[in-house]
């Protein structure tokens, strides 16, 4: 693996001899954060305050008129919590693209699915857990990825895992964590081969008229560690193997889409279902303002019931998206998640814009409200309430 | 003689016929030879700077790629990357234009390698930021559109043309042809719903590709209600590339933004 990932780095040398009219672009982003949370951590060593910096390396080349391509992003960031200072290859993969196939090696990034509050169907790479609290980033993934587009049926992907990206969860100084640190190196497999089991995943996907349709079937290694109780009070923590089959589908009907996503997911030790399911309304230059209106509801169930680690068992999402189309790209998403059978209420911010060409400005808020102590999850989130402050400089 | 005479009367009927609907007949006529004097383009790629002023004269740049692909049967497809500014690099649209009903659009958003079928019954919002609406860029095919010749001056045609779908943010627009030119567009004038002048789209700077394709090195949109300008300079037109239909796919988006 090692070996591979550095004959990988050397390839770019490689293309400028084979090619001058290569296309090289480098890239790097700086970013900025801070983090206020409004009250005292419920934890040991929990603080108020955390500034923090990150930083975005991006390369990539494209040779032989884009047929062939390279891409690296690295990531790397610096925080109070040492677990959330961490580093990573988010992309270093080879590209062939011809006609109707295409074949990538390396390390990817795939993102699956069409519901805005929750992710479901999306399975190949593990979730970056310290880095963001809506679950969107994620690890580099190694693999070959294979995909073919056929005339009228659609396209197929065919992915293969050699390696397996382990959950970093937040450490001691952490807000937004559990009451007890959780050791990512302890956390037993069920397979013998642990990281190194061999997964496979295949997609199938296609857009007939109105319709977005993706069929998915993964094997492997559970992207998330399956959670219980052992029924005398202590935690059962391991990676299972999974086989989960996925069905996303969108129908967009003028200005709405409406938008499912489901999942079956079996192991050794639970037959998971979890569905979401809703609908985006946009109401498109309100006024003659040239801003953009869009109106979301999603309803998501999960029969983990209260070991459901995203707490979306049975909750409703509702939120405004409101995009300004301004010289600023300004951006502004409110959306509330409510919990139907208990209290339990997070309400959100995100909101973006740019300040200079090569400078954005983004504010995220979650604020946890009347949450309910029987939450299994969110109670260890109930005091975490913060604002998120982010400048991003662009070189 | 009986036979005659109604032969007469009918040839009278359709002269009069003729004569009510030319207006509207000879205005698709216009429309219909434009279309045809660019039939056969094939394929396209051109760079574009986009220049943004509002009416302090603070000007602002972006830079985008858009490739083309010329279809008959359905309308045109197309896909457009954004260069800059940076945060927004990589994100990309696919458009799939069809004659009649609405196009298909899909959104690919680079930074979580996500595609999203977007809504494309949003015609009349601004496109990031300018004085360009969706609906100005969009391929225009002859069937979104209902015509009326106005007028004739030298080797300009005047034709005023009504958006077919509600939805659009004009009530018409009246083209300036030229008929010396292979029917390229020299001017476009846009009337808002409740049909006032909205805003004047000029092109100029243009060149002859391939000794038929009339295609203006710059489109300058102006805004009469907000007094903003936005310059649309094309640079790089290639109509050697040889495009095909996969080059207009979901993959062949996300590939164009990563």
């Amino acid at each position: 693996m090692k070996y591979f990932i550095f004959a990988l780095l050397f390839l770019p040398f490689f293309v400028q001899a084979q090619d001058k009219k290569a296309e090289h672009d480098f890239e790097l982003e700086l970013e900025g954060e801070y983090r206020y949370f409004f009250s005292d951590g419920q934890f040991d060593h929990q603080d108020k305050h955390y500034p923090s910096l990150a930083l975005r390396p991006k390369y990539s080349v494209t040779w032989n008129e884009g047929e062939d391509a390279f891409h690296f992003k690295g990531f790397f960031r610096w925080d109070k919590d040492i677990k959330r200072t961490h580093g990573d290859i988010r992309e270093l993969y080879y590209q062939k693209a011809k006609n109707q196939w295409e074949l990538s090696v390396g390390i990817k990034k795939i993102y699956w699915g069409v519901t805005e509050s929750n992710h479901l169907v999306d399975i190949i790479n593990t979730t970056d857990l310290v880095e963001s609290f809506d679950g969107e980033k994620k690890f580099g993934q190694p693999m070959v990825h294979f995909s073919y587009m056929t005339n009228h049926i659609g396209t197929f992907d065919f992915f293969y895992l050699p390696y397996f990206r382990k959950q970093i969860f937040p450490g001691e100084k952490a807000r937004l964590r559990y009451s007890i640190i959780i050791e990512d190196d302890a956390i037993p497999f069920e397979s013998s081969q642990e990281t190194a089991h061999q997964d496979f995943a295949v997609r199938w996907s296609n857009s007939i008229s109105i319709f977005d349709i993706g069929l998915s079937y993964f094997k492997g290694t559970g992207r998330e560690p399956f959670f219980n109780s052992d029924g005398e009070g202590n935690l059962v923590v391991i990676y299972p193997i999974n086989s989960q089959t996925g069905l996303d589908v969108q129908a967009t009907t003028g200005p709405v889409l409406w938008k499912v996503e489901t999942i079956m997911r079996n192991n050794t030790f639970q037959e998971m279902r979890a569905f979401t399911g809703g609908l985006e309304y946009t109401l498109g230059n309100v006024g003659n303002s040239g801003m953009d209106i869009g109106l979301l509801a999603e309803y998501s169930y999960d029969n983990r019931g209260d070991w459901a680690l995203n707490a979306l068992q049975d909750d409703l999402f509702a939120g405004g998206r409101f995009a300004f189309n301004d010289i600023n790209s300004s951006e502004v998403l409110i959306g509330a998640m409510m919990d139907l059978e208990k209290s339990s209420k997070i309400y959100s911010i995100e909101a973006s814009r740019r300040i200079k060409n090569s400078l954005k400005i983004e504010l995220e808020g979650r604020f946890f409200s009347n949450i309910d102590p029987k939450e299994l999850i969110l109670s260890n989130f109930k005091e975490d309430s913060f604002l998120r402050f982010t400048v991003f400089k662009y070189f | 003689m009986k036979k005659l005479l109604i032969i007469a009367f009918l040839g009278l009927f359709l002269m009069i016929e003729s004569f009510a609907q030319s207006a509207e007949q000879k205005g698709l006529e216009i429309a219909k030879k434009a279309e045809k004097a660019d039939l056969g383009f094939g394929s396209t790629t051109v760079k574009l700077k986009m220049v943004l002023k509002n009416k302090n004269g603070q000007v602002s740049e972006r830079l985008l790629t858009t490739r083309t692909l010329e279809l008959d049967v359905d309308g045109d497809k197309s896909l457009i990357t954004f260069e800059s500014p940076k945060d927004v690099k990589g994100t990309s649209t696919l458009t799939f234009t069809h004659k009649v009903g609405s196009d298909d659009q899909w959104l690919y958003l680079p930074a979580i390698k996500r595609v999203k079928r977007i809504s494309s019954s949003n015609k009349s919002g601004p496109f990031m930021g300018s004085e360009f609406a969706y609906e100005d860029l969009s391929s225009q095919e002859i069937e979104k559109y209902t015509y009326k010749y106005l007028e004739t001056k030298g080797d300009l045609v005047l034709v005023e043309q009504y958006p077919v779908d509600p939805k659009s943010g004009y009530t018409r627009r009246v083209i300036t042809y030229n008929q010396a030119k292979g029917y390229r567009i020299e001017k476009a004038v846009f009337y808002d719903r409740k049909n006032s002048k909205l805003k004047t789209l000029t092109y100029t700077d243009y060149k002859l590709y391939e000794q038929k394709h009339w295609r203006a090195g710059v489109f300058e949109m102006v805004n009469h209600q907000s007094n903003k300008e936005t310059r649309l300079i094309f640079s790089d037109y290639d109509f050697s590339a040889k495009l095909t239909e996969t080059d207009f796919t979901q993959n062949a988006l996300k590939r164009s933004g990563n």
